[in-house]
């Protein structure tokens, strides 16, 4: 990570002020007007959208390796996804995921 | 007639209805001080985050892009994007809380996390209705133990974090974190389009500078999703009639 001290403190910054407009917006300055269904249909998956977008790169190419893709990484990858999706859980679809990757770590 | 719910009775429903979310905030506290101050950060910046921000995702991804040097307005264009959700958030909430005074609605949208938002919104469906006081309460009811939780897991993972050598190579945390998250949330066909939109043009994107890549590819799973959604809930209107 190469930022200076005063990068990551405006960072933080812009990301609480940013998060707290957000939050705010309909509770505080908008009022009761009800947002269009367009919008509140695109917002509904902005997590589901970015969240995956993110990893994906990761768990193809990773940095660790130098971008060469890894057995234990796209076990782990797929383990925490089958896992996370089948109970429904965050907490197993993370452990499935980590001891899958130790696991295969070990063996490969 | 039933005597009305006092505030103090709707904010004791909300901490009980909030503690079983205490063993989900946990550990992602703990993973993002642990994440956090092996990426390089000092404790100050690592809790500077989870107080003023507190939003777990958002806060994985800031580090993620922040590992990969992208510019700093790439970090918190990005890290913004994750929390959009929660504009959805705060206008589920406004016919109800919308009456309350600005200092109590400024304090609710501080603590708008995904739990408490989930816990109040059902409340205040359900029967018996609360009166607007009473709303309130049980909304800081139920950010009591949720929010100091975040606290104190972030800076227990900052403690613990500078105790695990380097070489353990904690860099596969985060992935797997928000796979987790995501894959719950996979309930419909729209969200799974979205999901495999967003994967697949991200992608295919890779060779832009900055990260962009991943801005495209969240607005182009987020309209799939919603084009889904629209096409189905057409058809099951047409079934209707």
């Amino acid at each position: 990570m190469n930022y200076t001290d005063t990068q990551i403190w405006l960072i933080v910054a812009l990301m609480g002020i940013g998060t707290f407009l957000i939050r705010f917006s309909f509770l505080g300055l908008v009022g009761n007007r009800p947002l269009p269904d367009w919008l509140l249909r695109h917002l509904r998956y902005t997590a589901v959208a970015i969240l995956p977008a993110l990893v994906a790169p990761l768990v193809l190419w990773p940095p660790a390796t130098g971008g060469t893709p890894e057995a234990s990484r796209l076990a782990a990858a797929a383990a925490t996804v089958a896992v996370g999706y089948a109970t429904k859980s965050p907490i197993w679809g993370i452990l499935a995921g980590f001891f899958t990757f130790v696991g295969v770590g070990a063996l490969t | 007639m039933q005597p009305e719910i006092r505030p103090s009775q709707a904010f004791w429903q909300g901490v009980t209805g909030a503690l079983p979310f205490t063993i989900v905030v946990m550990p992602f506290g703990l993973l993002f001080g642990v994440v956090g101050t092996e990426a390089g950060l000092d404790l100050a910046q690592v809790m500077g985050f989870s107080f003023l921000v507190i939003a777990g995702a958002s806060q994985f991804a800031a580090l993620q892009l922040m590992t990969e040097n992208a510019p700093t307005l790439i970090v918190v264009a990005s890290a913004l994007a994750v929390n959009l959700r929660m504009a959805m958030y705060s206008a589920s909430l406004a016919p109800y809380l919308g009456p309350a005074p600005l200092w109590q609605r400024a304090l609710i949208a501080y603590m708008m996390v995904d739990q408490t938002y989930a816990l109040s919104q059902q409340r205040y469906e359900a029967a018996p209705p609360l009166s607007l006081s009473a709303k309130v309460a049980f909304f800081f009811g139920a950010a009591a133990p949720v929010v100091p939780i975040w606290y104190a897991a972030t800076l227990a993972g900052v403690l613990v974090g500078t105790a695990i050598p380097p070489e353990w190579g904690l860099d596969f945390a985060v992935p797997i974190t928000f796979l987790a998250l995501t894959a719950p949330a996979l309930r419909t066909v729209a969200h799974i389009g979205a999901a495999f939109t967003s994967v697949t043009v991200v992608l295919l994107c890779a060779g832009l500078p900055w990260n962009l890549g991943l801005l495209v590819a969240g607005l182009a799973g987020m309209v799939v999703g919603a084009e889904i959604e629209r096409r189905m809930t057409a058809r099951t209107e047409d079934a209707a009639e």
